[in-house]
């Protein structure tokens, strides 16, 4: 395999490996083929309930888990099978919660919005929009409390952004100083509603200029320029400095959930992002102009992505649904799950 | 070899549709993303794209047929070096099918099973602290204080936020001293953001701390019962029990006094219908201490509904350097045989004033504190309905779908046969609070409508 140390340059004018390159082709490529699998278990009915996809946007997550750090901490919305398998959870346990079923992450009680990895620092899948916010900043006060230096990246969409405890969080998180990096995944229609209809203000990144929080717009659909924005984000929080918000501009290329048929807006504007903006593809050419990989090496990531995604699918029929038994498990804990963050002697 | 494409199910109801319109044709090349086809359902129409590459090899089902099931397959695509002679048109029964296996709904929920001849369990009664244990007077608002002060000095994990809890000592001085002892970092005051801060307490305990977020008052908790419910409450279970939110949400609740509508509200009933939640509404200050403390030690979210008019009432506490009550054990404040009463925070204060009434009068009543209502202890509640065949409820709450409805059905499903006269329950009016000072006192329960419910229950 080629490894000679070269650079490819992207528009976000950062430098990169082939490596890295490839490995952002590859973790992207997951979650599309996984998303479309999703999708079509869905179909099957296999999958229930809301289902939302990631397609589009998978530049987004890829991006900024190339700046985190172990340790670092995640929380999202309901629209989170992207940020799960790029932080390193395991596809067949995704597929499985999907599916409902005991091999799933949350042993098929949670389902596509509902799931969570302690081990990955995976927070969620939370169903409330807005929710989540004062949850990730309230993350990143353990951290501060502990005095570690840890960040948490809180995600949430440009519809989110409206809610009014996303103020109140904005404005506590500055007052404490908390590293929390607020990701705005504006994918510009807040279910059907476009940004248009539903945001006084196009650029939702200076909403936090009230409170002293700085922010930036980020090209979503690059994967290098979300990198970029990332590392600056988490050197800013790492350091002390508090609250950072990102702004970044994606496209969602389905709809809203799967029972969504998005007439809000027409096939050819979608058909333009896939075109022109794809951040698969974007990556793809950097890779193959650049000679950094051949067709043929691509099609090798594509065959193994396939056979991850196809086991997981697998996986995810052939899981027992949980046992009865499970309806009256986990509502009470005897211990706390994720245990206590100080060691006491007692414990 | 081909792949059979199959009619999807595009909402979560969906079960058959119309496929309207083919967008591809035999022979085709499709890559994943390409619309196939628009399909029809109930609500809307749907486009239908491609999963994987291959070409069309034959298209199954033609355009404008309607009442297609879910699963059926349309069209058989080909991969790369297949021909449309590979087809075996001899399609399989469609997977879904077999997959919906339905489970036999499980046993229904928290009620106990029953014997055919209901024996009187056997409570757990033994004494919250040891007899000879020295006493010392003081206030519930204290009792609070030092069981926080304490468990904080215990767990470095355990913090204390809300409005006005560090400088200004408590807006009812129920944190008094905490700033001193143990700083800013610990004792945190917020700003008025009921949602925010209970949603950053959340986020803090999956963390892995232990916060005490006090609201000034319940009433204002409603800003932030989304955090409570959605977040804090059901984590636990929609995450396989990975991850919970160990914490106390506490402050005062109910009735103050002339505080109007929008300050007087008790939400036991609210809280306690939540799985998920542990509830605790205690009356005397040993058990407001005890409680908490076992509320700050439990590993799951715990509602602690205080009274600001007791907080000034003075009971007798144990002096033992660790002293806890646990959830789940009511207490019984006075023995009897005619009637039970059952009653807990604030309400303890009429349904005692009323036994002793009725003592006079040569009614013996018992009285049962429950002290916490989620855990409830029914079967301290069911052995004394059992000897003396009747049984009056007291709370300050609104009366629809109150504690006492639920006690009634309770009773009524576990001891129909030892009841003499129907459970009467004695609630807050259904009315919101007024303001003036005499119809707010109509609006409340009171001692007056404890008696006359036991004269009703007991004929005489």
């Amino acid at each position: 395999m080629a490894t000679r140390k070269s650079a490819a340059q992207s528009k976000a004018g950062s430098n990169v490996s082939a490596d890295e390159l490839k490995s952002y082709y590859r973790d992207m490529l997951l979650i599309r083929r996984f998303e479309e699998k999703a999708g079509q278990l869905y179909g099957m009915g296999l999958i229930g309930g809301f289902c939302h996809l990631y397609i589009g946007q998978e530049a987004v997550v890829v991006g900024l888990e190339a700046a985190a750090e172990e340790g670092d901490k995640r929380i999202t919305t309901y629209r989170d099978h992207g940020h799960m398998l790029a932080c390193g959870m395991n596809p067949d346990g995704v597929m499985a919660e999907l599916t409902g079923r005991e091999g799933g992450y949350s042993k098929g009680k949670g389902g596509s919005m509902h799931m969570f990895s302690k081990e990955k620092h995976f927070y969620g899948g939370h169903g409330i929009v807005g929710a989540n916010v004062p949850l990730g900043a309230g993350l990143a006060f353990a951290d501060k409390y502990l005095e570690n230096d840890r960040v948490t990246f809180t995600y949430f969409g440009d519809g989110a952004a409206n809610q009014g405890q996303v103020y109140e969080t904005f404005n506590m998180a500055a007052l404490w100083s908390l590293p929390v990096i607020f990701v705005i995944e504006n994918n510009q229609y807040a279910m059907g509603t476009s940004q248009k209809r539903s945001t006084s203000t196009p650029d939702i990144y200076t909403r936090g200029e009230a409170f002293g929080i700085p922010g930036e717009a980020v090209d979503g659909m690059d994967v290098l320029a979300v990198k970029e924005a990332g590392e600056k984000a988490v050197a800013h929080c790492r350091s002390g400095k508090g609250p950072y918000i990102l702004e970044i501009k994606t496209y969602r290329y389905r709809g809203h959930s799967m029972s969504d048929p998005a007439k809000y807006r027409t096939r050819e504007e979608v058909q333009k992002m896939r075109e022109e903006k794809d951040a698969i593809e974007h990556v793809r050419d950097l890779l193959l102009k650049g000679k950094h990989a051949t067709e043929d090496d691509l099609k090798a990531i594509d065959k193994g992505i396939k056979d991850i995604v196809n086991k997981s699918a697998e996986f995810a029929k052939e899981s027992p649904e949980p046992d009865v038994s499970e309806l009256y498990t986990d509502i009470y804990a005897e211990e706390i799950p994720q245990g206590d963050a100080i060691e006491t002697e007692d414990a | 070899m081909p792949t059979e494409v199959l009619m999807p199910a595009l909402s979560p109801t969906m079960e058959e549709g119309t496929l309207a319109k083919w967008l591809v044709k035999e022979g085709d090349t499709v890559s994943s993303g390409d619309i196939l086809a628009e399909i029809e359902t109930d609500k809307a129409t749907m486009e239908f794209e491609a999963v994987d590459e291959g070409t069309i090899g034959k298209i199954l089902v033609e355009e404008g047929t309607e009442g297609v099931k879910v699963n059926t397959p349309i069209a058989v695509m080909l991969e790369e070096g297949e021909s449309a002679d590979d087809i075996d048109t001899s399609s399989k029964a469609a997977p879904a099918e077999d997959e919906k296996a339905d489970e036999k709904p499980a046993e229904k929920a928290p009620a106990k099973a029953k014997d055919d001849a209901p024996t009187p369990p056997k409570p757990d009664q033994t004494p919250d602290w040891p007899d000879g244990t020295e006493m010392k007077t003081q206030t519930v608002r204290e009792a609070l204080r030092d069981a926080m002060a304490e468990e904080m000095r215990n767990d470095p994990n355990v913090f204390v936020m809300g409005e006005e809890v560090a400088e200004y000592q408590g807006a009812y001085k129920v944190t008094q001293g905490l700033l001193d002892e143990f700083g800013a970092k610990r004792v945190i005051d917020t700003p008025i953001t009921e949602h925010g801060f209970a949603g950053i307490g959340v986020g803090a305990a999956f963390g892995g701390l232990r916060p005490i977020v006090e609201f000034m008052t319940f009433n204002f908790a409603m800003q932030a019962i989304d955090q409570i419910i959605n977040s804090a409450a059901k984590t636990l279970y929609m995450s396989g029990g990975q991850m919970g939110a160990p914490m106390v949400f506490r402050g005062p609740n109910g009735a103050a006094a002339r505080v109007g509508a929008q300050h007087s509200q008790d939400y036991g009933a609210w809280y306690a219908h939540i799985p998920g939640l542990k509830v605790v509404q205690p009356y005397s200050a040993a058990d407001a201490k005890g409680l908490l403390k076992s509320a700050i030690r439990d590993p799951n979210p715990v509602i602690f509904l205080e009274n600001e008019i007791l907080y000034g009432k003075s009971f007798e506490v144990p002096v033992l350097d660790d002293f806890t009550i646990p959830f789940g054990k009511a207490k019984i404040w006075r023995e009897g045989s005619d009637v039970t009463l059952v009653s807990w925070g604030i309400g303890m204060t009429y349904a005692l004033d009323a036994a002793e009434k009725l003592a006079e009068d040569g009614i013996e009543a018992e009285v049962i504190d429950l002290r916490t209502l989620r855990p409830i202890d029914y079967d301290t509640v069911i052995s004394s309905v059992m000897k003396t065949n009747r049984c009056v409820t007291i709370e300050e709450g609104f009366p629809v779908a109150s504690i006492g409805n639920h006690l009634s059905a309770y009773i009524m499903e576990n001891a129909f046969d030892y009841l003499d006269a129907p459970v009467i329950n004695c609630t807050g009016k259904d009315v919101p609070m007024p303001y003036a000072a005499n119809l707010e006192k109509l609006a409340l329960t009171n001692t007056d409508e404890v008696l006359e419910a036991v004269h009703k229950v007991t004929y005489r």
